[in-house]
């Protein structure tokens, strides 16, 4: 029997020829991960080890992007404690405001993880590096603690659902519009504890922002992890981003999996997630007339170069409805530099869009936009859950780039092709 | 241990914005999260819920995000365990990394209802219904995990470990 290639690389970094579904193994990681949020839970709790220094400085990752820059005087406490650690510890990767992005964009685009590698981090949206041919999951802040020290954390081999997607994109459908179908279709507790493997040839016709996003959601559907084999355009991705060696694994013909499916694309439009559950999805066609006060185009699932390039191509020219507060936030530094290169944060201003510094911000309702009572926005973030963008009683809708922009423009949710 | 309470049930897919909202994550002090505990699913829950009491909820507890705030706000709250037909991957570790006892029963879950005196044995698993009468078996736990449990949690268990270094 063959391996999948998540069992593939759980076992090389279980120092085992094979592992299987269920088995509970010690696995050594490439790269740990805390941000402002899990890290200051997790360096108390690593102060009770009693270990003096980090298992090794250049494998711990700090990233302060939630509610950085600071907010408010209690998250300024909250960053000021893991960036006095980050020092004593002489991390690497700690990343300061300035420097700093939201962490599932900025790992890979700093060439941090690479294809094979082992990874956790106390964010759930960790599943997100699986994009790149890794397996890597979100875990709580004292097993963030426990690696910290140890370089290792137990894990439970998971089995592994297939899905292939078959044929042709529609127009302006990416990656987004892929995943939110899929946890559609089985629930947000439809990978509970599995991994999520993702192939076929619209899968290969993604670009690898469009593939980032689709992993990133992975834990939308209950899933551990989720995963797509590397192919050329991920080496192309990963080449000069890091001297680091790697290994891409692959999938064997006769790996077993706990289900399979498979979808043909060209039946897939554009999606749209109605409040409270990612899961609650339609096709933009039977989305009705649903009136917007707020878009935010941004977060570790959409604020990346490609989505700011698809938002741009459809507000170029229009202005955001008077109605309606566009929020654009690119996702790290880079993503920023070249967004202005190319001239799109330009266009966003000229449509009255509020371009942000990189932070995580509205999309966990910690600030640049928070909703009162009663108001509605759509987001190209990833979860809808009762008051996750402000108060208890507003609403969140979730899509991607392209009808995010347009809806913006149209001020209620809207397809790009009606403009 | 044991532990005796009244219940308050949910159903499911109770999402980590619901039992901790993300409004609150600018402090990890337990005492201040254990104030807003399930804000978002029920307001006046902490101020309905006695000490001790217990939780009882659908499919997928605790979905969501990775934050480990949520079984802190849960315990701080005076919450002794929670049971569910299944719990959300990281919220289970979170669980058992923080000491907050869960159990996993379907059966359980369908035969308790809201108010519900029980009493759990977490060393058997055993769930037993006071109101009614009836027992339960919850899910026991891998080894492996079994053994993280009795150290008194992942840090005491590295802890341990650490001490006696290979290499
Ligand atoms: S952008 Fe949103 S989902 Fe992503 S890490 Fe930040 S808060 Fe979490």
């Amino acid at each position: 029997m063959g391996m999948t290639i998540t069992e593939k690389i759980l076992a090389a970094h279980a120092e085992k020829d094979r592992v299987s579904p269920g088995d509970l193994i010690n696995v050594k990681l490439d790269l740990v991960l805390g941000n402002d949020i899990t890290a200051p839970i997790a360096i108390k709790e690593f102060r009770q080890i009693g270990v003096d220094r980090v298992f090794d400085k250049d494998k711990v990752a700090i990233v302060p992007d939630h509610f950085a820059p600071n907010k408010d005087i209690d998250s300024a406490e909250q960053c000021s404690m893991v960036r006095q650690f980050a020092h004593e510890q002489d991390l690497t990767n700690y990343f300061e405001v300035g420097r700093m992005g939201i962490e599932h964009a900025l790992l890979p685009e700093q060439g941090l993880v690479l294809p094979g590698d082992a990874v956790i981090g106390a964010d759930s949206h960790t599943c997100t590096y699986g994009a790149l041919g890794i397996f890597s999951t979100g875990v709580g802040s004292t097993d963030l603690a426990a690696a910290m020290a140890t370089g290792e954390t137990w894990l439970k081999v998971p089995s592994s659902i297939k899905f292939i997607f078959k044929g042709h994109l529609n127009p302006w459908v990416t990656g987004k519009d892929l995943i939110l179908y899929t946890i559609g279709k089985i629930g947000v507790d439809g990978a509970l504890y599995q991994a999520m493997e993702f192939t076929g040839e619209a899968i290969s016709s993604l670009s690898i922002d469009s593939r980032l996003s689709m992993c990133n959601m992975a834990i939308e559907a209950g899933g551990k992890s989720g995963i797509i084999a590397p192919d050329n355009k991920t080496l192309d991705y990963v080449e000069g981003r890091s001297h680091r060696t790697f290994t891409a694994y692959h999938s064997d013909e006769d790996a077993a999996y706990a289900a399979t499916y498979e979808w043909d694309v060209a039946d897939i439009e554009s999606q749209v997630a109605f409040p409270h559950l990612p899961s609650n999805t339609r096709g933009i066609s039977d989305v009705g007339d649903v009136a917007i006060d707020q878009v935010v185009i941004g977060s570790c699932t959409n604020g990346r170069l490609e989505d700011l390039r698809i938002a741009a191509q459809v507000l170029k020219g229009h202005e955001v409805d008077k109605r309606v507060r566009c929020i654009v936030i690119p996702a790290t530094q880079d993503i920023y530099r070249q967004a202005m290169k190319e001239g799109l944060i330009e266009i966003f201003v000229d449509a009255k869009a509020a371009v942000s510094t990189p932070t995580c911000g509205p999309c966990l309702g910690g600030h640049m936009g928070i909703l009162a009572k009663g108001e509605r926005a759509l987001a190209t973030t990833n979860r809808n859950f009762v008051g996750r963008m402000g108060h208890p009683e507003s609403e969140v809708y979730l899509s991607g780039p392209a009808v995010a922009a347009a809806s913006a423009i149209a001020g209620k949710i809207t397809s790009p092709e009606e403009l | 241990m044991i532990y005796k309470g009244n219940v308050w049930k949910f159903g499911r897919d109770i999402d980590t914005d619901a039992i901790i909202p993300a409004r609150y994550l600018k402090t990890s002090d337990p005492a201040e999260l254990g104030k807003h505990c399930m804000e978002d699913a029920d307001p006046e829950f902490v101020h309905k819920m006695k000490k001790g009491d217990i939780i009882v909820a659908d499919e997928n507890f605790g979905c969501g995000s990775s934050r480990e705030h949520a079984p802190i706000s849960i315990k701080a709250a005076g919450i002794s365990c929670v049971i569910a037909k299944s719990f959300a991957r990281i919220f289970y570790r979170n669980a058992i990394n923080t000491g907050l006892a869960i159990l996993e029963s379907a059966e359980a879950v369908d035969g308790i209802t809201a108010g519900d005196e029980i009493q759990v044995d977490t060393d058997k698993g055993e769930i037993t219904n006071l109101t009614t009468g009836k027992v339960y078996y919850a899910k026991p736990f891998p080894e492996f995990i079994d053994n993280i449990i009795k150290q008194g949690g992942l840090i005491s268990y590295v802890r341990e470990k650490v001490k006696t270094p290979v290499g």
